[in-house]
């Protein structure tokens, strides 16, 4: 080792990168977006091939590799087949900890749907019976569902 | 497939915050001592693999700022954005292809960016991202599942920090080397329910290197040929709500790939050391089950019975694994070098006698999404 490198006092430089983004939610994003929006209905799609139900929907289905072209409404109701309770804040979750994340299974539907839990966390257990609770200020994204609540 | 080798392997000391060194640094310091290793010059190598990632370093295409350091400069070289046992499985189609050489290197600095903001972003940005999820409660949510189903206890989880942490001490490279009891990792903070502190891998920085060669090119080296005998990788679907998080059928099909290609029936006998991708504990026991070292559900089982410790049937993760230093993209080329090394025989003190076939393992994307399997052996 060099002995200069003995003396060396290590400087960190701060920076941050802001970009903004306008992503397009697509067609299929769009009518479920705006079903959220402006009927407070979950629509999900049933490919023809392999009769999955998708929620969200999708374009077409990644395993059969077709075109989906069928809508289903779904309601609100599900059950809860995965969850944690978070114990930690940071600035990207959009509520304070703690709360659970949730993968619910809605009704009619065969994949799972991903949101959060924030009422109710000591009664939360796999298969308890979940319904979504819509914000009154809905703006076309994914919290426009508020959280989904134990019935 | 035509005979490759690993030649040449090199790691840096992986820790919680590197301030002397920069990327180009800690790259320069693995390329370096990976030829070393071989007994190759620059010009033994014909080609080069970086893996970097973006929003990790804060720079976009993160690979052209490094290319000089890894000793591309007038080389072919091309870029993985993933797990570096991924980067790997490129540059040996890379051999496979007709060069006689691949140099790959991968680097992270987990301290220098904010890993749950990073990692929020692998999220779709539609439909997920505005959830706040991250690396550690979206496996928080595998973790459930798995543990759920299959009683999988918090114990068990525990004990494999207990074991990779301890296997730690005997890896100068290691970050984390600790004594702490199955009681420490039960008391440590809750983080996401049910990890704990205790369960979780650590913020790293870090490099590491390999040098792939086909069999002409591998005689010219220093080292004993480490080579390929069978790898693989598969992808599962993106959304976590579309998978079975409790059955990684990805590490399954690439582990069946992996072993058909090596001639492997049983790996449980065949197999002397599993290195493992362990990004939290519960992991484990679950991609053991996923690799066929057992049945399904059965994996807590295996820890408890000490299996997998130092000198049970089947160590996994002698180095002290991903929960002893979690350098991002960096973890998975390590698996391979520590896999490399004990056949060699050169672990050290964790050296595991005799090990002749490692299995070596990878992962991409949230909870596993894939796997990249990899059996080296001595012939």
């Amino acid at each position: 080792m060099s002995e200069w490198l003995q003396d060396v006092k290590d400087l960190t430089l701060k920076g941050q990168i802001k970009v903004p983004y306008t992503w397009s939610v697509g067609e299929v994003g769009s009518r479920f977006l705006v079903a959220l929006r402006d009927e407070k209905k979950i629509i999900g799609n049933r490919c023809k091939n392999c009769s999955t139900v998708y929620v969200p929907p999708r374009k077409n289905c990644g395993r059969c590799f077709k075109d989906i072209d069928e809508w289903v409404e779904l309601g609100s109701k599900g059950i809860v087949t995965a969850y944690t309770i978070v114990r930690y804040d940071y600035p990207l979750q959009p509520t304070k900890a703690p709360f659970a994340y949730a993968i619910i299974k809605l009704d009619g539907a065969d994949v799972g749907f991903v949101h959060i839990i924030k009422e109710g966390l000591d009664k939360l257990k796999m298969g308890t019976r979940v319904r979504a609770s819509f914000k009154e200020d809905r703006k076309g994204n994914i919290l426009d569902i508020d959280s989904f609540t134990i019935i | 497939m035509d005979k490759i080798a690993i030649v040449g392997a090199s790691q840096t000391k992986y820790e919680r915050r590197k301030k002397g060194e920069i990327f180009y640094d800690m790259i320069y310091e693995v390329t370096t001592k990976a030829m070393e290793d071989a007994d190759y010059t620059l010009e033994d190598i014909d080609n080069v693999i970086t893996v970097s990632n973006d929003f990790l370093d804060g720079r976009t295409i993160s690979c052209m700022a490094v290319q000089e350091a890894a000793g591309a400069h007038d080389k072919n070289v091309s870029t993985i954005e993933g797990d570096g046992a991924f980067g790997a499985f490129y540059g040996a189609m890379r051999v496979l292809g007709g060069f006689g050489t691949t140099l790959v290197v991968a680097h992270s600095k987990g301290s220098e960016g904010d890993p749950k903001i990073i990692t929020n972003a692998m999220f779709d940005p539609i439909y997920h991202r505005l959830l706040g999820l991250d690396a550690i409660s979206s496996s928080a949510l595998q973790a459930s599942v798995y543990m759920e189903r299959y009683g999988i206890t918090e114990q068990q989880c525990a004990l494999v920090s207990v074991k990779n942490h301890k296997n730690a001490k005997n890896n100068p490279y290691a970050q984390l080397p600790m004594d702490i009891t199955v009681d420490d990792v039960m008391r440590s903070k809750k983080i996401a329910d049910p990890i704990k502190l205790l369960d979780c891998s650590p913020i790293s920085d870090g490099a590491a290197a390999i040098i792939i060669a086909n069999e002409k090119r591998a005689k010219k080296a220093r080292t004993k040929p480490i080579w390929i005998k069978g790898v693989a990788h598969c992808s599962d679907a993106y959304f976590l709500g579309d998978r079975d998080l409790a059955d990684p059928i990805s590490l399954k099909d690439a582990s069946k790939k992996a072993y058909a290609m090596a001639g492997i029936k049983d790996p449980m006998s065949e197999i002397d050391v599993v290195e493992l991708y362990d990004a939290f504990t519960y992991m484990e026991p679950l991609w053991l089950e996923g690799m066929g070292i057992c049945d399904a559900g059965q994996g807590g089982q295996l820890i408890e019975k000490g299996i997998t410790v130092m000198d049970g049937k089947l160590p996994v993760n002698p180095s002290g694994g991903v929960l002893s230093a979690h350098p991002v993209l960096v973890a998975g080329l390590v698996r391979i070098i520590e896999a490399a090394l004990q056949i060699r025989g050169e672990a050290g003190d964790h050296q595991i006698k005799g090990a002749k076939t490692a299995l070596a393992h990878g992962i991409n994307g949230p909870c596993g999404q894939s796997h990249c399997v990899w059996i080296l052996g001595s012939k």
